[in-house]
């Protein structure tokens, strides 16, 4: 990331310790403003949400307050609710049978609101290995997961995950044996996927925060696995 | 799956249409999004499968072992029986 979208970097450059020759700018010149949000086009669907939101408002369907409390919940969302659903399962078979069922109401087991539209675990096993993606547009369990990575979104991803699984599974560093099976979820219809990973060995006796803790975004994604940090 | 190339929104992507596959389970059913794109209900609601292809059925060039394969929600309308009843 470079130096030049820190937020507070706009206040000088005394106590910085950079010379101003690789700066980018002459010596003396006003360092350039970071954009702000509005700096960019304002777009007919930006124009839409806008409208539509002043519309609810005004004709009292939601309040100010409602909608601020429902964005903050959609922000608070995180891959660590689909890890602490993952680690439950991974030291309760019973837990991970219901999971495998309907993920929402496993979900709510743990207290996690997981919204409305259906989640479908699957699940990783010697031999066969689960990646989601959405081909279509950029269909995601955000309401588990929170908002999906960048590159979840792009077009080389969307289009080559389901062409080439293998290479782009190798470019995240994970390559697999031919042994295993690469199997791809194309999230077309109104279904939402997460990836299951598989426990890994030296985890025995763990307890369900520090398993958890091994479960990032990208392993809920199936990009990853799940791996135990060297002692 | 049926090679219609249909005007309008759907959710069938290009590389599966015309291909063979597997059917994996009943999803749902579910309001046609067909129908839904220009404000209709999209009702009666049609039933969605998860269809398994094989990457070798959708890629004839593909590289990788043949039990790699891709799994997709499919609106019935879309899906057509094998002509050998496989």
């Amino acid at each position: 990331m470079s130096h030049d979208h820190e937020p507070d970097h706009d206040h000088g450059h005394l106590g910085h310790g950079h010379d101003h020759e690789s700066h980018g700018h002459p010596p003396g010149q006003r360092h350039p403003f970071q954009p702000d949000l509005e700096d960019g086009p304002y777009s007919w669907h930006m124009a839409l949400t806008d409208a539509v939101a002043d519309l609810l408002l005004a004709k009292g369907l939601i309040t100010a307050d409602e909608l601020r409390r429902t964005l903050e919940d959609i922000d608070s969302k995180s891959p660590a609710l689909g890890a602490r659903l993952v680690a439950r399962a991974w030291v309760d078979p019973a837990f991970k049978a219901r999971l495998l069922a309907d993920v929402n109401a496993a979900a709510a087991e743990l207290g996690i609101d997981a919204g409305p539209i259906p989640i479908r675990a699957v699940e990783c096993k010697p031999g066969e290995h689960h990646v989601i993606v959405c081909t279509l547009c950029s269909c995601y369990p955000r309401l588990l997961l929170g908002p999906a990575p960048d590159w979840y979104k792009a077009r080389a991803y969307r289009s080559r995950v389901v062409r080439e699984p293998r290479a782009v599974l190798a470019e995240f560093g994970l390559e697999l044996d031919p042994e295993v099976a690469v199997i791809v979820h194309d999230s077309t219809a109104e279904l939402r996927f997460m990836v299951l990973p598989e426990r890994p060995a030296g985890t025995e006796g763990w307890d369900e925060e520090r398993l958890a803790a091994l479960v990032t975004r990208d392993c809920l994604i199936g990009v990853a696995r799940p791996t135990v940090p060297p002692a | 799956m049926k090679a219609l190339f249909p005007p309008g929104h759907c959710r069938t992507p290009f590389y599966i249409r015309g291909k063979r596959g597997r059917i994996l389970d009943l999803v749902d059913v579910e309001p046609d999004p067909e129908e839904r794109a220009y404000g209709r209900s999209g009702l009666p609601a049609v039933p969605v499968w998860r269809v398994v292809f094989d990457q070798h059925e959708l890629w004839p060039d593909y590289r990788g072992p043949d039990r790699d394969r891709v799994v997709v929600g499919i609106f019935e309308p879309w899906l057509e029986p094998l002509e050998d009843g496989g």
